[in-house]
């Protein structure tokens, strides 16, 4: 293991959900691929994703009625799988990202304090 | 609410997963293409993008077990994978398959059977609320007779008023009654009630209401109780049945109440149509006459030792309080009273035979199952070097674990099955044979709490087979075995799976000679209860009912009398008939009239603690019918009847107990008490089992059925008999339209009731046993053509593995009585072990059925030794047969093939 992949990111169980959903909210339905490629970009290459590890992440989403799939062409004209967030989608999104800022806001506010003492 | 869809929705991909497996291809398919894409645009060759898309995208494979974990549960898809592989193996090896599933099968349905009737009948509690503070309270009086008595009303009354243990005490008695009005006429099974019975059970009515304390005094113009049964058959469950009146013994009562379905479980057999109010009149109490059965309700925390305490101390208040019987005579025949938990005291001394038939099921299913383990450890063996591949390949020893496991659960749940169906259809045939007087014996059904049991029975055995070779295997070292190709073992070295087998075969030589001991003793005591005289012959000749002179139809005590005479006249007409009689009781019917007896040549006995003896009031030619021969002396005629002499017959055990010799019996007189007459015996008969042919025979005072003066009446008779015919050595039952002819000649529309021959009262008297040993017979059989299978299979087997060696021996010189004899000697070994083991084990457990033994010893010499020698012989013989196959093998075949 190479030092540089050392210093990726691990994503903390769950949090992959909010930032896909985060990512089909403001960008709109993309397929897989895209995803991955855009979440590897957005995280300017810190975040370690094999690009099938999307897969269970929409499967759980879609089952849960947040997110659904729909078979279209791209623009070069290849099939390809189209995830776009629903209404459900949207208000968890919602709900998730207000549970998470509480909690990051929790672990600041105690690593802070931490290194004041 | 997502949870919820998600959760259904991976239920769905699971039982259809066809669609979501195509649709996740084609999306990873879609997903590889569209990175190939780019990186060709990026300038790579298609060889380099291809294998770059597939780097970037990560492990295809992985990540699609991944997928399908989120999408469906993994370890569900797992069972599946393994039970279709696991069904797939058992298809392939048909024989092995359908012989370990049958003989599970048989084990499994013989235990499902066994319990299915142990749960319900002993197991479940009574539907009752509380029911474990629920008893029933009896005296025992050791000096005067063996057995325990019921209550007497003012015992009932007293524990009533100033018991500190009993919350509350309820008393009954069963009785018939003719019901009129409601088509033919009927003779009604009923059960007399006090008025708190039912309350204390916690039992309230379905429809209309119970017993009011003044309704149960004496005086009142009673309502009735219809059962739910009586209800469902004569008023089609109408709930208009209340506030009609039932025209019970010729007047009319009022319907109050409805009791719910499974009320009466208490009251055994036969169930009561109708209940009635059980009057008490403490003006007219004495101390004694214990003919009631009681209920009565614990206070909470109570034991059974401090209730008998209490109750017992109050022997001396209900002795002040009433008259009949003083303490000090009750004192000397040591009275007291019992406290049994109710449910014991239904049950009864037949929870024994369900118990042994039930440990004797699970026996045979430990037989079946050493077999099928045995079986497992050949299959092991033979698919060592299967296993040794696949492991080497890359199979975790978990893995293949599990899937062995999956398989022989699939063969235990397969096997279940059919123990199912086997106990399904043999369940009827279970409950015909069991003993009649079981209470809930009706209800017994495959309900759910068997199939649990039968599921739960499949899955143990059948994991417990997949356990063994799973950890014979999974040490195993895989290189070994796979260098060890088809060189089978040489020499002595023999495989811990064939050790294995031999001790399961002992095992199972000796469970068998356990059940066969078991049921042989069963036949010997069988045989011994048939070889008592009974005190009547050819039974299967005699017809007996009971029948009730109505009071419209005859009044006076002479006028009762006279019908009786008239109705068997009629019938001894018939010409299909030998002779009639009747008598208050006929042996083994339930009907009891215990009683002190005095005797004029032995005053000082009145004294003395003494026994009771059996009444029986009796018509003409009773012991003719019956055929019970008079040692001395004569029978009554119509003419005693008639002319009120006051004369009397007694068994011969009562005649050797006071006067030695049955003839010197004649001429002396017996009475039942100071204010009854003296009755000069004419005759003396034969001892009669009327208990049963198990019980010693009790000594019977026989009288008239009519007398001048007795206990206070005047014209003493009783309305009600049982009636006798003997036919004319046709079969007694076909003679009944004949019978009912005669008796309707006479009576028209009497209704002639519990109607048996007396060889069914007979057979029913020794069900017990019948039952005992019908089931240990078939318990014992099958264990026994297991056990056979069981050792043919292992020393054929042996003697298979050893070929190679036995060519070897003979090219050496060996001769082939010398081989036949190697391998017979393991058979004799197999069979003296198991033998010697099974004795022990018999011998140590006979004690367990020594209440269901008559007149043999539990460990009975002739018994043990005859079946040990049975069972020795045949085992032998099983091994006879792969003796001689070894003797006559072709010593260079057997080299060069091995």
């Amino acid at each position: 293991m190479s030092s540089k992949e050392f210093q990726r990111v691990e994503l903390l169980q769950g949090t992959l959900d909010l930032i896909i959903l985060r990512a089909f909210a403001t960008m709109g339905p993309l397929h897989a691929y895209a995803l991955a490629s855009r979440l590897e970009q957005l995280s300017d290459h810190q975040l370690s994703l094999n690009q099938g590890t999307v897969y269970p992440a929409l499967i759980r989403m879609e089952q849960k009625g947040w997110i659904k799939g729909t078979w279209k062409r791209t623009e070069n004209n290849r099939e390809a799988k189209y995830y776009s967030i629903t209404k459900s989608g949207s208000r968890a999104l919602q709900r998730e990202r207000e549970r998470w800022r509480r909690f990051s806001s929790l672990v600041d506010k105690l690593l802070l304090n931490g290194e004041t003492l | 609410m997502s949870g919820l869809r998600r959760f259904l929705l991976r239920l769905y991909t699971f039982l259809f997963p066809a669609r979501a497996e195509r649709e996740l291809q084609r999306e990873i398919e879609a997903h590889l293409g569209l990175i190939e894409e780019d990186f060709k645009q990026g300038g790579m060759s298609p060889d380099e993008a291809r294998r770059a898309a597939r780097r970037a995208f990560g492990g295809v494979e992985q990540n699609r077990e991944l997928a399908r974990d989120e999408r469906s549960f993994l370890w569900l898809e797992d069972l599946r994978r393994d039970t279709r592989h696991a069904f797939r193996l058992l298809a392939r090896n048909p024989g092995f398959s359908l012989v370990v599933i049958l003989t599970l099968g048989i084990g499994i349905g013989g235990a499902t059977a066994g319990f299915s009737v142990v749960h319900r009948v002993l197991l479940e509690p009574l539907p009752f609320q509380e029911s474990d503070r629920l008893v029933t309270v009896l005296h025992v009086m050791p000096g005067m007779t063996s057995a325990e008595m019921p209550l007497s009303q003012a015992m009932y009354l007293t524990f009533r008023e100033h018991s500190k243990t009993l919350e509350e005490i309820g008393l009954w008695k069963g009785a018939t009654v003719t019901i009129t009005g409601l088509g033919e006429p009927e003779r009604v099974n009923v059960v007399q009630v006090t008025d708190r019975l039912f309350p204390l059970l916690g039992v309230s009515a379905h429809l209309g209401r119970l017993y009011t304390l003044s309704e149960v005094s004496p005086g009142s113009e009673y309502p009735i109780l219809l059962s739910w049964d009586y209800w469902v058959q004569h008023f089609a469950a109408d709930p208009s049945a209340i506030g009609q009146s039932l025209r019970v013994n010729g007047t009319l009562h009022e319907i109050i109440g409805i009791l719910p379905q499974g009320s009466d479980v208490i009251f055994g057999d036969p169930a009561p149509g109708l209940y009635l109010p059980l009057i008490v009149d403490p003006s007219r109490l004495q101390v004694g006459n214990w003919s009631f059965p009681s209920v009565a309700r614990l206070r909470p925390g109570v034991t059974l030792e401090e209730a008998n305490d209490d109750l017992t101390g109050l022997t001396e208040l209900a002795t002040e309080f009433y008259p009949g019987i003083p303490l000090s005579e009750l004192e000397a025949r040591h009275f007291g009273t019992l406290v049994h938990p109710l449910r014991e005291d239904l049950v009864g001394k037949v929870s024994r035979v369900l118990w042994l038939v039930f440990a004797a099921a699970c026996l045979v299913l430990l037989v079946a199952s050493a077999n099928v383990a045995g079986l497992h450890l050949v299959r092991a063996e033979a698919r060592k070097r299967d296993l040794a591949v696949r492991k080497s390949i890359g199979a975790s020893p978990g893995r293949i674990a599990r899937q062995m496991l999956a398989e022989s659960s699939l063969l235990g749940l397969l096997g279940g099955g059919v123990g199912l169906l086997l106990s399904w259809g043999g369940l009827p045939l279970l409950l015909r044979l069991s003993p009649q007087d079981l209470p809930r014996l009706k209800s017994v059904a495959l309900d759910p709490m068997v199939l649990l049991f039968a599921l739960s029975l499949s899955l143990a055995v059948g994991l417990s087979f997949g356990l063994i070779p799973a950890l014979l295997t999974g040490r195993r070292n895989f290189s070994e075995t796979l260098g060890e190709g088809r060189v089978t073992s040489v020499g002595t070295r023999s495989s811990s799976g064939l050790q294995i087998r031999t001790l399961l075969v002992v095992g199972q030589v000796a469970a068998a000679l356990v059940l066969l001991i078991a049921a042989g003793l069963m036949v010997r005591s069988f045989q011994a209860l048939m070889s008592v005289p009974p005190g009547f012959q050819q039974p299967e000749e005699v017809l007996t009912f009971r029948l009730s002179i109505p009071s419209t139809s005859a009044q006076s005590g002479a006028e009762v009398a006279r019908r009786h005479e008239q109705i068997l006249r009629r019938i001894k007409a018939l010409p299909s008939v030998a002779s009639a009689s009747a008598a208050t009781s006929v042996v083994m019917d339930r009907w009891d009239s215990w009683n002190d007896v005095q005797v004029e040549d032995f005053p000082e006995l009145d004294t003395q603690p003494r026994p009771l003896r059996r009444f029986n009031w009796i018509a003409p030619d009773y012991f003719r019918t019956l055929r019970n021969d008079l040692l001395a002396g004569r029978e009554f005629e119509w003419a005693d009847l008639y002319l009120r002499r006051p004369v009397a017959i007694i068994t011969e055990n009562l005649a050797r107990e006071l006067w030695q010799e049955p003839r010197r019996a004649i001429g002396r007189r017996i009475r039942s008490d100071k204010e009854t007459l003296w009755l000069e015996i004419v005759g003396v008969v034969g001892n009669v089992h009327t208990s049963g042919v198990a019980e010693d025979p009790p000594a019977v005072l026989y009288m008239p059925l009519l007398l001048g003066e007795f206990w206070g009446g005047k014209d003493f008779t009783w309305r009600q008999l049982r009636y006798a015919v003997r036919t004319r050595g046709t079969g007694a039952i076909s003679i009944l339209p004949d019978v009912r002819r005669a008796v309707w000649s006479v009576d028209r529309a009497l209704p002639l009731f519990q109607v048996a021959t007396l060889e069914e009262i007979l057979a029913r008297s020794v069900s017990r046993w019948s039952f005992a040993l019908v089931m240990l017979g078939v318990a014992a059989g099958v264990a026994l053509l297991l056990g056979i299978v069981g050792v043919y299979g292992v020393i054929s087997y042996g003697m298979a593995r050893r070929a190679h060696e036995v060519g070897i021996r003979m090219v050496l010189g060996a001769r082939p009585s010398d081989i036949g004899w190697m391998v017979l000697r393991q058979g004799v070994m197999v069979a003296a072990t198991g033998v010697v083991i099974g004795l022990v084990a018999a011998s140590s457990l006979a004690h367990l059925v020594s209440t269901l033994l008559f007149d043999v010893q539990p460990v009975d010499p002739l018994t043990y030794g005859f079946v040990s020698a049975l069972l020795a012989l045949v085992v032998v013989l099983a091994s006879y047969l792969p003796a001689r196959r070894a003797s006559r093998l072709d010593p260079v075949k057997a080299v060069k093939e091995t």
